[in-house]
C-alpha cells in the first residue's frame, strides 16, 4: 500500500473513533436549555429528562431555613419553586435577582429538582444603573 | 477629562483607517512614500490609544463616577492595585486594553520591519489596520468607555448624574491572578494577528517560501506561550476564587481561549515540516488563517452574549459585527489561498508512514478534531436553537468522552514522535530508540496495577507520562554523551550546552516534558472526592487521609468588606499538619455579593481544599471539603511547558 493511504485508512480510524467516542458523550449530556416560560409549552416533550432552566432568582423567594435550599425562578411571565437537591457549594453569585442557570428534572409535585446551580451576576451590576438612569 | 479620552479614541480611529487605505492605495501605485505615510499613521494611532488608556485610568484614579465605567467597576475604598485593575474590569475598558495592545504590537511590527520587506509590509499593515480599525470602531460605538451617566427626568430634561460612590469591582475579580489573567490572554488572543498578517502579505505578494514562517516565529511562539499562560491562569483563578473544587468545567468562555491554542499548537508543529521539507503549504496557510479566526471567535463569544457563560460579559450588541468581520477575513483568506494554490505545492510527497512527518501529520489531525469537538460543543446550544427550534446544550460528558482519547493520543505521540526520523524510520532503528521508553512505561504500568489502580484513562495517562518522560531524557542523554566524550565537559555543563546549542529542539522537549507532568496532574481527577458537613465548633469530619476539625469561627471588616472565617484544623495520621482559614467575604459595594475564600493544603501528592459558605442560625457551619490528587502537578507542568517556550524563544548568539 501507498504511504499516503495508509495514512488516510489510519487517519479515518482514528477519526471515526472519536466521532463515535463523541457521539456517546454526547448523546448522555445534551440536555434542552429553556426559559421558564418556554417550559410550559415543552412540558409534554420533556417529561422527567433532565433539562436546564434559565431565569431570574424571584428577589425574597430564596429560603435557606429548610434542610433543602428552595427558591422562585422567573420568566417575564411564570414562575417555577425550585428545590435544590444537590451537594456542591451554592455559587457566590446566586442572590436575589441573580440570573441563574439551574440543571436537574421536575418532580412529580411540580418543583424542579436542581442538582446542579449556576449564577451570573456581572451584568445586574449594569442593569441597576440603567434603571436609575431612565428613572 | 471623558471627552478627551473620546477625541483621543476617534482620532486613533481615523489614522488607523486612513493607514489601511494608504498601506493598500501605496501598495498597488508601488508608491513608497505613501507607504511610510501609512506607517507614521500607524505610530500616531498608537499614541491617541495610548492617551485614551491614560484617561481612562485617570477617570479611575480620581474617582470620577460620572463616567459610566468607573461607576460600574470601582468605588472610593477598592484598593489602588484593583483601582489599576478595574481598566479591564468591564467589557468597554478591556476593549480599550484589546485595542491599545492591538497597536502596540502594530507599531512595534512597523518599526521591526522598516528596513525588511518592503514589498509586504503593505499588506501586513493592511490586515494589522483593518483589524485595529474594527475593534476602534466597537471601541468608539458600540462599547465605550468614555461614556457618561446621565438621569433623565419624567419631563424629558436630561442632567448629568453622579453617584456618590462607585459599584465597586466585582468581587470575584479581586484577585491577582484576575488582575494579570485578562491582559495576559489578550496578548494571547491578539498576537496571532501578525503571523497571520505575514502570512496574508505572502500570499498577496506570492512570495510563498519560508520567509513569513521564519520572520514571524518569534511572534507566533510567544503569543502561543501567552495564551497557555492565560488560560492556565484562568484555570488556577476558577481555583481558588470560585470555590467549587475544579479548575476546567468546559465552560464556553474557557472553550473560546483553548480553540484558538490547539489550532496554534498544530500550526507551531507544521511549519516545522514546511520549513524542513517544503510540505504542508496550503495547510499552513488554513491553520493559521483559522488560529486567527478563532481568537476572533472567542472575543466573539464572550463579548456578544451568543452562548450563556458564568464568565461572559453582559450581552451586548456586538454580535452582527464580529460576524461580518469574520465572514471577510475568512472570505479574503480562502479566495486567495485558492487563487495562489499552484504556488504552494508541496515539494515532496510523504515517502512513509513510519516518518517525523506522519508523525506531524496525525498530531495535527487530533490537534484539529480536538478543536472541532469544542467548538461543536460550544456552539451547539446556538445551533439547535436556529435549526431544531430548541436549546440543548452539551456537558461535560461530551467533552471528556472525546478529548481524554484525544488527550493521549497526543501524549503518546509526543513520546514517538521526536524517535522518527525526517522520511523514513527503519523499524530496527525504532525498536532501539522504544527499549528504554517501553520498560520504563511497562513498570510504571505494573507498579500502578499492583498499587490498586483500576481508573483505565488514568493508568493509560500515567503509563504514557512514564513513557514520555523517558524518551525525552535519553534524547538529553544521548546528546550530552556525545558532548562529554568530544570535549570533557561535566554532565550539567553538557546539558546546558545542548540546549542552548539547539534552543528550538531541546526547548521544545522540555515543553514536551511539562506536557507530560501536566497530564499526570489531570489524571488525578479521576480520583476527586468531597465531603460536605453541617458542622457545629469541635466537631470532626473525615476527608480523604485527613480528619478535618473545626476549632472556631471569628469575624471582622476591612474597608472593602465584612468577613467570616473558619479556624479549621487538618489532622493526618493524628498529626496537626495545618490550620486552614476559609473565609466567607461580603462585600460592601454593589449589591453586597459575598464570595468565599478557598484555604488549600497542596502538596506533591494531592490538595486539601476547604470551602466555608456560612453559618445557618442554629450555628451549624457549612464547610465543604476536597481531596484532589496530583493538582501540584497540573501548576508544576505547566511552569516547566512556559520555562520550555521560554528557550525556544531566547535570542540565537551571532554566527561569526
Amino acid at each position: 500500500m501507498a504511504p499516503r493511504i495508509k495514512l488516510l485508512v489510519g487517519g479515518a480510524v482514528i477519526v471515526a473513533a472519536l466521532a463515535w467516542l463523541g457521539f456517546v458523550g454526547f448523546e448522555e449530556s445534551k440536555a434542552y436549555y429553556i426559559t421558564v416560560d418556554e417550559y410550559h409549552s415543552l412540558k409534554g416533550e420533556i417529561g422527567d429528562k433532565t433539562f436546564r432552566l434559565a431565569g431570574d432568582v424571584v428577589e425574597g423567594s430564596i429560603d435557606r431555613s429548610k434542610p433543602q435550599m428552595e427558591f422562585l425562578i422567573a420568566s417575564s411571565e411564570t414562575a417555577i419553586k425550585v428545590r435544590y437537591v444537590g451537594s456542591d457549594i451554592i455559587p457566590d453569585t446566586f442572590t436575589d435577582g441573580s440570573k441563574a442557570l439551574v440543571e436537574g428534572t421536575i418532580a412529580p409535585d411540580g418543583t424542579f429538582q436542581a442538582r446542579n446551580i449556576q449564577a451570573k451576576c456581572a451584568s445586574k451590576y449594569e442593569a441597576e444603573y440603567e434603571q436609575r438612569n431612565s428613572s | 477629562m471623558a471627552n478627551f479620552g473620546n477625541f483621543c479614541l476617534l482620532f486613533a480611529l481615523c489614522l488607523s483607517v486612513y493607514a489601511l487605505l494608504a498601506s493598500l492605495v501605496g501598495a498597488s501605485q508601488k508608491q513608497e512614500r505613501i507607504v511610510r505615510s501609512a506607517e507614521r499613521a500607524v505610530y500616531a494611532s498608537t499614541v491617541g490609544i495610548t492617551l485614551a488608556l491614560l484617561t481612562l485610568l485617570f477617570l479611575l484614579l480620581a474617582n470620577d463616577f460620572s463616567s459610566s465605567h468607573v461607576a460600574n467597576s470601582s468605588n472610593r475604598a477598592l484598593p489602588i492595585f484593583y483601582k489599576i485593575a478595574a481598566i479591564w474590569g468591564a467589557h468597554d475598558g478591556s476593549m480599550l486594553l484589546w485595542c491599545f495592545f492591538t497597536s502596540l504590537l502594530c507599531a512595534v511590527v512597523v518599526y521591526q520591519n522598516r528596513l525588511r520587506y518592503r514589498d509586504m509590509m503593505p499588506y501586513v499593515l493592511a490586515v494589522l489596520m483593518f483589524n485595529l480599525s474594527f475593534f476602534l470602531f466597537l471601541n468608539l460605538f458600540l462599547s465605550n468607555p468614555f461614556t457618561q451617566l446621565v438621569q433623565v427626568f419624567s419631563n424629558g430634561s436630561i442632567q448629568s448624574f453622579i453617584p456618590a460612590d462607585g459599584q465597586g469591582l466585582n468581587p470575584l475579580l479581586q484577585h491577582w491572578a484576575m488582575v494579570i489573567h485578562p491582559p495576559i490572554l489578550y496578548l494571547g488572543f491578539i498576537g496571532f494577528v501578525v503571523p497571520f498578517a505575514f502570512a496574508f502579505a505572502a500570499l498577496a505578494t506570492k512570495q510563498l517560501g519560508n520567509t513569513w514562517i521564519r520572520t514571524t516565529r518569534r511572534w507566533t511562539l510567544m503569543t502561543w506561550l501567552l495564551l497557555g499562560i492565560g488560560i492556565v491562569l484562568g484555570g488556577k483563578w476558577a481555583y481558588v476564587v470560585l470555590g467549587w473544587g475544579g479548575y476546567w468545567a468546559w465552560d464556553p468562555v474557557e472553550n473560546s481561549s483553548l480553540m484558538p491554542w490547539l489550532v496554534g499548537t498544530a500550526f507551531l508543529h507544521s511549519v516545522i515540516v514546511q520549513e524542513r521539507r517544503g510540505m504542508f503549504k496550503i495547510w499552513n496557510m488554513i491553520l493559521i488563517a483559522l488560529t486567527y479566526l478563532l481568537g476572533i471567535f472567542g472575543t466573539f463569544i464572550t463579548r456578544s452574549g451568543i452562548v450563556d457563560s458564568v464568565h461572559a460579559f453582559a450581552a451586548s450588541n456586538l454580535g452582527w459585527f464580529f460576524v461580518y468581520f469574520m465572514a471577510i477575513v475568512l472570505a479574503a483568506s480562502l479566495y486567495l489561498i485558492y487563487d495562489r494554490r499552484s504556488y504552494l505545492r508541496s515539494e515532496r510527497r510523504l515517502d512513509s508512514v513510519l516518518s517525523r512527518e506522519s508523525a506531524f501529520l496525525f498530531n495535527n489531525l487530533v490537534l484539529v478534531v480536538s478543536c472541532f469537538a469544542v467548538l461543536w460543543g460550544t456552539m451547539f446550544p446556538v445551533l439547535s436553537e436556529h435549526i431544531q427550534g430548541s436549546k440543548i446544550t452539551v456537558g461535560p460528558p461530551f467533552f471528556d468522552g472525546i478529548n481524554i482519547p484525544i488527550g493521549l493520543l497526543l501524549l503518546f505521540l509526543t513520546g514517538v514522535g521526536p524517535l522518527f526520523a525526517w522520511h523514513k524510520t527503519s523499524l530496527k532503528s525504532l525498536k532501539k530508540a522504544l527499549f528504554w521508553p517501553a520498560i520504563f512505561a511497562a513498570v510504571a504500568c505494573g507498579g500502578l496495577l499492583a498499587g490498586g489502580m483500576r481508573n483505565f484513562y488514568s493508568i493509560v495517562c500515567l503509563t504514557l507520562c512514564a513513557f514520555v518522560l523517558t524518551a525525552i531524557i535519553e534524547e538529553f542523554f544521548k546528546g550530552a554523551k556525545v558532548r562529554i566524550r568530544a570535549r570533557g565537559e561535566s554532565f550539567p555543563l553538557a546539558v546546558t550546552n545542548l540546549t542552548l546549542k539547539n534552543k528550538r529542539r531541546y526547548g521544545g522537549y522540555i515543553v514536551h516534558v511539562g506536557i507530560a507532568l501536566m497530564f499526570a496532574g489531570l489524571s488525578g481527577n479521576a480520583f476527586n472526592r468531597e465531603t460536605t458537613g453541617q458542622m457545629t465548633i469541635g466537631e470532626e469530619m473525615p476527608v480523604g487521609e485527613y480528619v478535618l476539625k473545626l476549632s472556631g469561627i471569628s469575624e471582622g471588616e476591612t474597608a472593602n468588606y465584612f468577613y467570616g472565617r473558619a479556624s479549621m484544623e487538618a489532622y493526618k495520621n493524628g498529626r496537626l499538619v495545618r490550620t486552614l482559614e476559609p473565609e466567607n467575604r461580603i462585600f460592601k459595594t454593589g449589591n453586597r455579593q459575598s464570595t468565599t475564600t478557598v484555604a488549600l493544603h497542596s502538596t506533591l501528592k494531592e490538595d486539601l481544599y476547604v470551602v466555608y459558605s456560612g453559618s445557618a442560625a442554629d450555628s451549624k457551619h457549612q464547610i465543604m471539603a476536597h481531596m484532589n490528587p496530583l493538582v501540584f502537578w497540573v501548576w508544576f507542568g505547566s511552569g516547566v511547558m512556559f520555562f520550555g517556550a521560554i528557550v525556544t524563544l531566547l535570542p540565537d548568539r551571532s554566527r561569526q
